[in-house]
C-alpha cells in the first residue's frame, strides 16, 4: 500500500513539475528576484546621485579677511588627510574691524549649510544643531591648524590589519541570518502561493474529481507539495549558479556574506531542509485552504489570514534575531511555523549541531500533522457535492436535495 | 466508513462487483442521500436512473470513495476501501476535465498512469486508441484546441485505457449527439461483453432501457426499487386494447369495471383497460365464447418510463422529463 501511495505522489508530482516547469510563468519565476536586484540598482543609483548631490554642503567664512584666508588654507592643507566628507569653504564676505555680520539671515538667502564667523580664536558656527554636532570639532581643528604659525607635519602611521574581529565576526553572521531568514520567507511565499492557484486551476479544470477517484487524497496533496519543492530546487540551482557565475566574473559589487557559524556546507543543507520543513507547513496551509475554496477571490479571502499568520511569524523570528538567550528566541525556535526561520539564523550564530537535529525531528513531527490534517481537511471538503447549478435548478424543481 | 454501517453478517456475494447497503451522505446538514442500497452483479451494465438532484453523482462518489458515507456500508470488487481498487475502476465524471495545456495523447497516458500504467506503456496505449476511436490526427494536439465532443472522447479514453474491470459513467450520454451516442452505447455493450462491469447514471429512461440488465431507480436521496429492468416493468400490468365489433354482450363481465371505450362511428368499440390478474387465458376465452366480435387485441408490457412513475413519482418523471429536455438543448448548444 505504501509503494502504491508513492507512485501516486510520483505520478502527481511528475505532472506538475513537467506543467510548472515547462511553462511561461516559470521563466518569470526564474526572472523574478531580477526585479528587486535591478530596481535595487536603480533607486541606489539615483539615491546615490541625490545624497552625492545633497552633500555637497558648502560653509560660508564670514571673518576678518586674514583670518577667512587661513581658516581655507588650513581646511585645504588638511582635507586629505580626514576621512569622511570634508564640505567645501568659500569665503562670502571679509569684513572689517569691528564690523557685524548676520549669519543666520545669509543662511535663509544662500545655499550654505552653515556659516563661520567671529576669528580664529573664537570662530562661532552657526547651522542647525545635525551640522554644528558635525562640524564643531572640524572647525575647531581648521581654525587651531590656521593660528599655527609652523607647518605640522604628519606621521605615517604603520598600517597592522586584521581579517576580522569578534564583533565584526558576528555581525556579519547576523547578516547572514537576515539574508538567509529573508530569502527562506520569499521563496516559502512564492512557492505556497504557486501551490495554491496551481490547486484552485485544478478545481476549476474539474480534473480534481477524476484525481481524487484514482489515488488516496493524501498522495495527491504530498504529490503537489513536492512537485512545487523540486521546481524551488530547480529556480534556487538557477538563481545559485547565476550569482556564482556573477562571483566568479569579478563583480565587485555584489555582497558577500559572512561565513555562518556552522559553515557554508552545513548551513547551505541545513537552509534546504528548513525551507523543505517551511514550505510544507505553509504548503499544507494553504493546500487545506484551497480546498475549500472554488474560486481564486475565494481563495484570496481564505489565504489572507494564513498569509498575514505567515508574516508575524517571519517578523517574530526576525525579532528574536536580535534578542539572543531570552524567552522570544526560544518561542520562535519552538513554535512550528517560526522554527525554520529562527533555526536557519541559529545555524548563522551558532555552531552546535545538535539543536538542529532536535529541530528537525519536531518540525517533521509537525509537518507529518500537517500534512495529515491539511490532506484530511482536503478530502472533506474539496468533493463536497454535485455540481452547484444543477443542484439549485433540482432543489427548485423537486424540492429535494442534491 | 459510517457511524451506522449496516455491515452484511456473511461474506457478501462474491458476483456482486458493488454492494451499497443504507448509504448517507449529508451536506451542512440536508439529507442528499438517504439509505441508498444497491447491489450491481458483476458483468452486468446497471444504471443508475433518476432526475436532476436526485442523489446519482453524491451515490457514484460514495462508491468510488471519492467522499465517505456518514453512515452505511459499501463494498466494491472485495473492498470497503474502494481507493485500494482504484486501478481495477474506470470513472468518467458528470463534469468532464482535462489540462488545458497537455497533448491529447499526454492526458490520456496521464490518466492511465493514474491508474498504474507506466507512462510510456500509457503513452503507446493512447495513441493507438485514439487511431482506433478515430482521433489518432487529434493526439498531438492540446486539450484546448480540441471541440468539446473530441475532448469528451478522449477523456471516455482515458477512463478506459487502463482495462478496469468496473467502469462507472455519471451521465455518459451528455452533450452527445445522436451518432456519438450511438458508439457510447456500442463501446459500453462491448465493455460488458468482455466481461466489465458497467455502472452508468442517466436521466434518460430510454438509453437505461435500451442497455442496462438492471436499474436502481433514485428520487430524492432514495432507492425505492433497485433490481432488473423486466422486474421494474413487471411492477405494472400491461395495457391492453381491444377493438370489438359489437359493444355490448355477455363478454363485458370479464373486462376490469374501470375499462375505458370509444365507440366509432361504425359501431365498433376501443377498450382500453389494464390485464386483470387472472391472465390473458381467461379473457380471450370469455370474449370469444360472448361473442365480442374481436376485430383486434393488442397486449402491450408496460415500459420503463410508466414504471418510473409508478415507482418515483409523478413530480419525479416530470423533473426527469425537464432534465433531459434541457440537457439536449445544451447539446445542441455545444455542438454549435
Amino acid at each position: 500500500m505504501f509503494a502504491e501511495r508513492m507512485r501516486a505522489v510520483w505520478v502527481i508530482a511528475r505532472r506538475d513539475f513537467v506543467a510548472v516547469v515547462f511553462s511561461k510563468a516559470f521563466i518569470f519565476f526564474l526572472l523574478g528576484p531580477l526585479f528587486p536586484i535591478i530596481i535595487g540598482f536603480f533607486a541606489g543609483a539615483i539615491g546615490a546621485s541625490v545624497q552625492h548631490d545633497l552633500d555637497r554642503a558648502v560653509i560660508g567664512v564670514a571673518m576678518p579677511a586674514r583670518d577667512g584666508d587661513k581658516l581655507i588654507m588650513a581646511r585645504d592643507a588638511m582635507a586629505d588627510h580626514m576621512t569622511g566628507g570634508v564640505p567645501d569653504m568659500v569665503v562670502i564676505d571679509r569684513l572689517r574691524p569691528g564690523e557685524h555680520f548676520d549669519a543666520r539671515a545669509i543662511l535663509k538667502k544662500r545655499q550654505l549649510a552653515a556659516v563661520v564667523t567671529g576669528t580664529l580664536d573664537a570662530p562661532v558656527l552657526t547651522a542647525t544643531q545635525g551640522r554644528i554636532d558635525d562640524w564643531r570639532g572640524m572647525v575647531a581643528l581648521f581654525a587651531a591648524r590656521a593660528r599655527s604659525s609652523e607647518a605640522i607635519a604628519y606621521p605615517d602611521v604603520r598600517a597592522d590589519v586584521v581579517v576580522t574581529s569578534a564583533a565584526h565576526e558576528h555581525n556579519g553572521q547576523v547578516v547572514t541570518a537576515q539574508a538567509g531568514q529573508l530569502l527562506l520567507f520569499l521563496l516559502t511565499m512564492l512557492l505556497a502561493g504557486m501551490v495554491l492557484s496551481n490547486l484552485v486551476e485544478e478545481k476549476a479544470n474539474k480534473i480534481i474529481e477524476i484525481l481524487a477517484a484514482s489515488i488516496p487524497m493524501d498522495a495527491l496533496f504530498m504529490g503537489k507539495l513536492f512537485a512545487m519543492l523540486a521546481v524551488s530546487m530547480v529556480g534556487v540551482a538557477v538563481w545559485g549558479t547565476g550569482y556564482g557565475v556573477m562571483v566568479l566574473a569579478g563583480a565587485r559589487s555584489i555582497p558577500l556574506l559572512a561565513t555562518p557559524a556552522v559553515g557554508w556546507p552545513l548551513f547551505l543543507a541545513l537552509g534546504f531542509l528548513y525551507f523543505a520543513m517551511a514550505y510544507l507547513l505553509l504548503g499544507s496551509m494553504f493546500l487545506a485552504i484551497g480546498g475549500m475554496a472554488n474560486t481564486v477571490r475565494e481563495v484570496q479571502t481564505l489565504s489572507m489570514p494564513a498569509t498575514m499568520m505567515q508574516l508575524i511569524v517571519f517578523f517574530l523570528a526576525s525579532f528574536a534575531l536580535a534578542r539572543p538567550g531570552t524567552w522570544i528566541e526560544t518561542l520562535s525556535e519552538v513554535f512550528p511555523v517560526s522554527s525554520p526561520y529562527a533555526m536557519l539564523a541559529h545555524a548563522a550564530e551558532y555552531p552546535a549541531i545538535m539543536p538542529h537535529v532536535i529541530a528537525l525531528a519536531w518540525q517533521g513531527l509537525w509537518v507529518v500533522i500537517m500534512v495529515r490534517g491539511g490532506a484530511m481537511l482536503f478530502r472533506r471538503t474539496v468533493m463536497k457535492s454535485g455540481p452547484g447549478r444543477v443542484r439549485k435548478r433540482a432543489t427548485n424543481r423537486t424540492g429535494q436535495p442534491a | 466508513m459510517g457511524k451506522e454501517a449496516d455491515v452484511p453478517q456473511n461474506d457478501p456475494p462474491q458476483d456482486l462487483a458493488i454492494e451499497a447497503r443504507g448509504l448517507v451522505k449529508r451536506f451542512d446538514g440536508t439529507i442528499a442521500v438517504d439509505g441508498v442500497d444497491i447491489s450491481v452483479p458483476r458483468g452486468a451494465i446497471y444504471g443508475v436512473l433518476g432526475p436532476n438532484g436526485a442523489g446519482k453523482t453524491t451515490t457514484l462518489r460514495m462508491l468510488l470513495g471519492i467522499i465517505d458515507p456518514d453512515a452505511g456500508y459499501r463494498r466494491v470488487l472485495g473492498t470497503e476501501n474502494p481507493t485500494e481498487v482504484a486501478r481495477r475502476i474506470g470513472y468518467l465524471p458528470e463534469e468532464r476535465g482535462l489540462y488545458p495545456s497537455m497533448k491529447a495523447y499526454e492526458a490520456i497516458a496521464f490518466l492511465a498512469a493514474l491508474r498504474g500504467v507506466p507512462l510510456a506503456e500509457g503513452r503507446r496505449r493512447a495513441r493507438r486508441m485514439l487511431d482506433e476511436y478515430g482521433l489518432g490526427h487529434a493526439a498531438d494536439r492540446q486539450i484546448r484546441q480540441l471541440s468539446k465532443g473530441m475532448a469528451q472522447q478522449v477523456q471516455l479514453i482515458g477512463t478506459l485505457i487502463h482495462e478496469p474491470d468496473l467502469v462507472v459513467l455519471d451521465e455518459p450520454f451528455s452533450g452527445l449527439d445522436a451518432i456519438n451516442q450511438g458508439r457510447l452505447e456500442q463501446l459500453i455493450r462491448g465493455l460488458a461483453a468482455r466481461g466489465a462491469t458497467v455502472l452508468f447514471s442517466t436521466h434518460v429512461i430510454a438509453h437505461a432501457e435500451r442497455m442496462c440488465d438492471q436499474v436502481a431507480i433514485i428520487a430524492g436521496g432514495k432507492v425505492p426499487f433497485a433490481g432488473p429492468v423486466d422486474v421494474a416493468r413487471d411492477r405494472l400490468r400491461p395495457q391492453v386494447r381491444l377493438e370489438t365489433r359489437v359493444r355490448d354482450g355477455i363478454w363485458r363481465a370479464a373486462l376490469p369495471a374501470d375499462a375505458r371505450c370509444d365507440v366509432k362511428a361504425s359501431g365498433s368499440a376501443f377498450w382500453y383497460f389494464t390485464l386483470p390478474e387472472t391472465g390473458v387465458e381467461p379473457l380471450l376465452r370469455a370474449l370469444i365464447e360472448g361473442d365480442a366480435g374481436i376485430l383486434s387485441l393488442s397486449i402491450e408490457r408496460a415500459g420503463l418510463h410508466d414504471a418510473f412513475v409508478a415507482i418515483a413519482g409523478e413530480a419525479a418523471a416530470r423533473a426527469l422529463e425537464e432534465h433531459r429536455e434541457e440537457a439536449e438543448i445544451l447539446a445542441k448548444k455545444g455542438r454549435r
